[in-house]
């Protein structure tokens, strides 16, 4: 084997394991992938491991446990570029709900004995514990743009993602906009684009699991939402879902449920 | 030899460790450490709206996503008494086709077969026998490419809602995968083939097989709940036979029988007590296969995958070819407060979801027992029963025969770790 081919490992933390699945989903692309590269690493797909330093460390999943704490910034030590590999990994996914409660309660809610439970009260993404060299958005991830993270690492080349909102991909596939024609709520004007706009294009409004885009109108968007509301409290909820902690949705719905006469 | 101890399982879904004690020879301890952390779906569910449930609950498993959604749509449904219309539920058939195949074709060649050839990985499997794992591969896409067609992506789809759908797939999409599906049907007929005819280790367990039974059709979506012990339950009515018990020792819930038997559920127990509902050429490959019924061989669960490979492939021709919806894809919602069951076939076995709502569609209580969480007591009792063989192999051999049964589970750890109550373990 050539020295020169990269080493790729690939961690999970608190997640549901579909961003990994996208890698072994790479139907047509894995073998020449793995030929490409030197998985030394990868949990769900090989017993065989090489110690590290790595090249590239994929991450999926989020920090939940002082554990997880100690070995994302290991992993960190270990690898050259290290990627948070979808929205648990950039915003601290589904699972990030309980910032906004008390884990506590949830912990009681779900299970007898909490007091054998190891967890952080918040569920944080990785750079919030460690320096990142490049977010994946996506809840799960869009293989096409891992395989172009991973094409243009080898190619010493910037990778080529959008920053442009959902509403770009409606209008590029000529999805009829659910929000102006439907009166849909819809996150897709402050959602980066990415996942193709699958749900505009069922009937149904996005609910911005590739995370907020960059200096959007968020307080506008916020406002056409509850106007369209179908039932209360519909607005808060989806800018408090899948990517709920990240910043920009974060400060939205906070500012929702601070208004009188909202959602209670 | 002391212990056998893998403090990371390798080709599992979700993260784990295996550990066997032994004392002269014998097995004295066996456990199957979950270190996946909590998640609190169960939590995080309260408060929130009814439409929400299936896109949050896919959130549990990525590889199994489609069986959250409909077990937590068919919950949902039956607390509001509504009823999806026929064309919606030949759909979700159809995604549970395409889940299937996924799912299967995953395990059966990427995680269990490198361990009948004493390979790590598929990749290495690759290397000697090439066209298993390009056919696996293409195998698995159609899986994906079903799922894709009706829910936009094969890893949380985004077309499930409670009613139905949010919108018809387009035909010609669906129907272009006519092609693929048939070089499917005759491949996966093949995999029988090759299944039967891998070295798998010896083992016999007289399981209490349980899946969901449906006199009409492979049992996936709707039925009873049936037992080879002759327990017959609506799924109403699946936690008057079946509880969940707080094992000190784990500190993991179990899934027992009311009787405080374990249980087997998955494919085993599909195949075992549903093989009369199986189509003309899955029912073909089962009986070609020559094996004793019902099967018993834990490691075997491989050869019934490919079997239910054969059946799914062959149901989703059918589907495909048929596919013309009319009338609405959703029934409209009528909110009002309650509670309700569901249960599906996930590729893993049975999962229940049980719901209360109120007036204003919030969920206000959620239960959800995942197949693996029923399987631990299981894999764990399978181990301590293999562990007098275990004891006498080389301990690399010893290692990895053990790791091969909890494999051939196809435990999802992630999905059954939400709910468990653990202890995590400082390790890997």
């Amino acid at each position: 084997m050539p020295a020169s081919k990269p080493t790729v490992a690939v961690y999970k933390f608190s997640s549901c394991d579909g961003c990994q699945l996208s890698l072994l989903n790479m139907e047509d692309e894995l073998l020449d992938l793995a030929n490409a590269v030197e998985i030394a690493f990868f949990l769900e797909a090989t017993r065989a491991s090489q110690p590290g330093p790595y090249d590239i460390a994929l991450v999926e999943g989020s920090v939940t446990t002082e554990h997880e704490v100690e070995r994302i910034k290991e992993i960190r030590s270990q690898a050259k570029i290290l990627i948070a590999l979808g929205t648990c990994a950039t915003a601290g996914g589904i699972q990030a709900l309980r910032n906004f409660a008390d884990a506590d309660d949830y912990a009681k809610i779900v299970y007898d004995h909490p007091e054998y439970l190891h967890f952080l009260k918040t569920s944080k993404p990785m750079s919030e514990y460690v320096t990142v060299d490049m977010e994946l958005w996506g809840c799960p991830v869009n293989k096409a743009q891992v395989i172009e993270v991973i094409v243009s690492l080898l190619n010493n080349r910037k990778p080529n993602l959008p920053s442009y909102p959902v509403c770009l991909e409606c209008k590029r596939r000529g999805t009829i906009c659910v929000l102006v024609d439907k009166g849909i709520p819809c996150l897709g004007p402050g959602t980066v684009a990415g996942c193709g706009a699958l749900c505009p294009a069922c009937g149904r409004g996005c609910y911005g699991c590739f995370g907020p885009a960059h200096q959007m109108n968020f307080e506008s968007l916020s406002v056409i939402n509850q106007k369209l509301e179908r039932y209360p409290g519909e607005a808060y909820r989806l800018f408090r879902g899948i990517s709920g902690y990240a910043p920009d949705f974060r400060k939205t719905a906070d500012a929702i449920s601070s208004t009188p006469k909202e959602i209670k | 030899m002391k212990t056998i101890e893998v403090p990371a399982l390798a080709r599992v879904e979700g993260e784990g460790g295996l550990y066997i004690g032994l004392q002269d020879g014998k097995a004295v301890e066996v456990r199957l450490d979950i270190y996946e952390p909590p998640r609190f779906f169960e939590g995080f569910l309260r408060d929130r709206f009814i439409q929400e449930v299936p896109d949050i609950t896919a959130r549990i498993c990525g590889i199994c996503p489609v069986a959250y959604q409909m077990s937590s749509a068919y919950a949902i449904e039956n607390a509001l008494d509504i009823k999806i219309s026929p064309d919606a539920r030949t759909l979700r058939r159809l995604m549970y086709c395409g889940e299937y195949i996924e799912s299967h074709a995953l395990h059966i060649y990427m995680l269990q077969a490198p361990d009948l050839f004493g390979k790590d990985s598929a990749f290495e499997l690759a290397a000697i026998a090439p066209d298993v794992v390009k056919n696996a591969l293409r195998l698995k896409k159609i899986g994906n490419q079903i799922l894709k067609a009706i829910g936009g992506r094969s890893v949380h789809p985004v077309n499930v809602c409670i009613g139905g759908f949010y919108s018809w797939p387009e035909a010609a999409p669906i129907q272009a995968l006519l092609p693929d599906l048939e070089w499917g049907l005759q491949t996966a007929i093949d995999c029988v083939k090759w299944a039967v005819t891998l070295p798998y280790p010896e083992l016999e367990i007289d399981y209490e097989f349980v899946a969901l039974h449906h006199p009409d059709e492979y049992g996936v979506i709707e039925g009873e709940i049936w037992s080879s012990k002759g327990r017959k339950l609506a799924i109403a009515d699946y936690e008057k036979g079946y509880i969940e018990e707080h094992v000190k020792r784990s500190n993991a819930l179990h899934g027992r029988t009311i009787d405080g038997n374990t249980y087997l559920v998955g494919p085993l127990s599909r195949i075992n007590l549903n093989h009369e509902q199986l189509l003309p050429a899955a029912k073909k490959a089962l009986k070609d296969a020559k094996l004793k019924l019902p099967i018993k061989n834990p490691y075997k669960s491989l050869i019934a995958r490919a079997i239910e490979l054969v059946d799914f492939y062959e149901e989703a021709i059918q589907l495909v070819k048929s596919y013309k919806p009319v009338g609405p894809a959703h029934v409209e919602l009528k909110l009002k407060a309650g509670e309700g069951a569901g249960a599906t076939e996930a590729p893993r076995g049975l999962l229940y979801h049980r719901y209360k709502i109120d007036e204003n569609g919030l969920v206000k209580f959620a239960k959800i027992t995942p197949p693996t969480a029923q399987n631990l007591p299981r894999i764990e009792a399978d181990l301590l029963a293999m562990a007098p063989k275990i004891v006498k192999m080389p301990e690399a051999e010893a290692t990895l025969t053990a790791e091969h049964l909890v494999r051939a589970y196809d435990p999802c750890i992630s999905c059954a770790t939400h709910f468990l109550k653990l202890k995590i373990e400082e390790v890997g």
